[in-house]
């Protein structure tokens, strides 16, 4: 229903204080690595795919995106990041954010310290789900 | 000495082949060649070392223990002198003798110096490897350096005019052409690019050429074609570049303006792939080969050109002019061509002008062919996805300019395709 709790989960899960409140009222809120795409009676959420192609990483100037071998999670170092955003050009699903603060790109990590992405978990229509590959899937 | 596959060049297209050969090939023994001094690294990040934002360690394209990962023997600082196609060898000033099975030309480019009158004077530079770099940072360390000319006001020029607007130089861009960054940008985003260069205090002279450098053996002056005189300290020499092909040429491969190679990056020797700046290889926008020196192409043609010397046969699907424009606080992404041709009706050119954006797309037989996005370049992706997959945007033609433009937009089936069964409705 494209309500964006899921957007506000990320920052929240990706603040200091893992806190809403403080996130959005005492910090330099986290950017979301999260799009809420709408469009008429269409809704859904777009986050990095992790994808088998991924042209973020062949098109990095760095080497600060890499694809783990084993896990197949896309990652961004982002001391090696220069923000040149070459690998906003080559995401074809839009899914990377610019941290113009810190010249670095942002992306989803599917949040390594909980159990379940905090978009999935927080989901109130549950319309979030982790599929096979690992990667965060919207539902109908 | 012998070897299963010898890359000569360790920047982008070398890594990228490597790393295909070893997702196909773990085992086979493989050997990479540089003239360079250094492991692999960033050279887009050399105007971050002269700005003194970053050290060598901060520029290593891969980690430092990538070679012995991978079971790469690494040759640094060793040029090849010829290659002998029929005994497959290739011989190394060092003395060495290779004998490889499958070979990779990545050689990259090298810089063009016009013969201007004072070329080698002490002070004139050119800034396209990590030496270079340093080169110029040991110049400047000398100090007494205020003024610098930049000839060339493509991307190097621009990127090098940012570093010693960093270091507190003055700096002079003088573009031939009409505007800076014209084989990337229109007009409008020239202008755009043009702006913030001035703003950061950068001079651009367009329409002139350097003619001459004056000096007894330093840099003093730079005379323009138009007769104008700019006193300067420094000169760095930033026209283009030209790929590498001496040593294909005289190996008998066949060379264009670059090493010509098929969809399977392969020369017209057989086992002999070339990739990266010095290879001519497919645009798929052009529809032909061309060159494209740009870093992601040569990642991208050399994990192609990996994968078919590994024996997994793959084809290129072909690159185009790719670019994030991203110097004096300034965002620009471009793809394609940047302008319509001229007196050629069978293309659109769709533009939407907001206070700091510009926003442009080129049709063509129903396919996106160009794009600029200045200012707002998030969905850039999502457009150059398009492009690269050649999808017929006549249903959402005239969504793909809107501010709100994403995904959702596009027909169901496309979409589906794009994202598999990520999104389901």
């Amino acid at each position: 229903m494209g309500c964006g709790i899921c957007r506000i989960c990320c920052q929240v899960s990706h603040s200091n204080s893992k806190d809403i409140i403080k996130t959005f009222k005492e910090e330099a809120s986290p950017l979301p690595r999260i799009r809420v795409e709408r469009k008429a009676e269409v809704s859904f959420v777009i986050q990095c795919q992790h994808c088998d192609e991924p042209w973020c990483v062949y098109s990095c100037l760095t080497g600060a995106m890499q694809k783990d071998p084993v896990t197949g999670i896309v990652s961004v170092d982002s001391e090696k990041c220069m923000g040149c955003w070459t690998c906003i050009v080559a995401c074809p699903n839009g899914a990377l954010t610019r941290d113009m603060v810190n010249k670095s790109i942002v992306k989803c990590d599917l949040c390594p310290d909980l159990a379940t992405p905090a978009c999935v978990a927080n989901c109130p229509n549950s319309a979030l789900a982790v599929v096979d590959d690992g990667i965060v899937a919207t539902k109908a | 000495m012998n070897t299963d596959y010898l890359i000569i060049g360790n920047s982008a297209g070398g890594i990228g082949a490597a790393e295909a050969i070893r997702s196909t090939d773990t085992t086979g023994s493989l050997i990479i060649v540089s003239e360079e001094p250094y492991p692999a690294y960033s050279r887009p990040l050399i105007s971050e070392y002269l700005s003194h934002e970053r050290d060598i360690e901060d520029m290593l394209y891969r980690p430092a223990d990538f070679y012995k990962k991978h079971s790469i023997q690494l040759f640094l600082g060793k040029k090849a002198l010829s290659i002998d196609t029929h005994q497959k060898t290739v011989k190394m000033d060092s003395g060495e003798n290779i004998h490889w099975k499958k070979l990779l030309l990545a050689t990259g480019g090298i810089p063009i110096i016009p013969p201007v009158k004072g070329h080698d004077k002490k002070g004139v530079f050119s800034f396209l490897s990590l030496n270079d770099a340093r080169e110029i940072d040991a110049f400047l360390a000398r100090g007494g350096v205020k003024r610098a000319v930049v000839s060339g006001g493509g991307l190097i020029g621009v990127s090098v005019s940012q570093a010693l607007r960093a270091r507190q130089i003055h700096v002079t861009i003088i573009e031939m052409k009409d505007r800076i960054l014209n084989t990337i940008l229109d007009e409008a985003a020239s202008a755009i690019a043009a702006d913030s260069v001035k703003r950061g205090g950068g001079s651009i002279i367009v329409n002139d050429t350097v003619k001459e450098i004056s000096g007894n053996a330093s840099v003093r002056e730079v005379i323009l074609n138009s007769g104008e005189q700019i006193q300067c300290e420094m000169v760095i020499m930033a026209i283009g570049v030209l790929p590498q092909t001496e040593l294909a040429k005289s190996a008998g491969i066949a060379v264009n303006r670059g090493i010509t190679v098929d969809r399977y990056m392969m020369t017209s020797k057989p086992d002999i792939y070339a990739c990266g700046d010095v290879a001519e290889a497919y645009d798929f926008i052009i529809g032909s080969n061309r060159l494209t020196p740009l870093w992601p192409n040569a990642y991208i043609g050399g994990r192609i050109a990996g994968f078919n010397m590994a024996g997994a046969k793959t084809e290129y699907r072909g690159g185009t002019a790719m670019n994030s424009i991203n110097y004096f606080n300034l965002s620009i992404a471009t793809a394609g061509m940047v302008s319509a041709p001229a007196e050629e009706n069978s293309f659109e050119t769709l533009t939407k002008v907001n206070n700091a954006t510009y926003r442009k797309v080129i049709i063509h037989d129903n396919r996106i062919a160009g794009l600029i996005l200045v200012g707002d370049i998030d969905k850039s992706g999502i457009l150059f996805g398009l492009m690269r997959k050649n999808i017929d945007v006549t249903t959402f033609k005239s969504a793909l300019l809107a501010d709100d433009f994403g995904l959702a937009y596009l027909p169901a089936s496309i979409r589906k395709e794009q994202l598999g069964e990520t999104v389901i409705n």
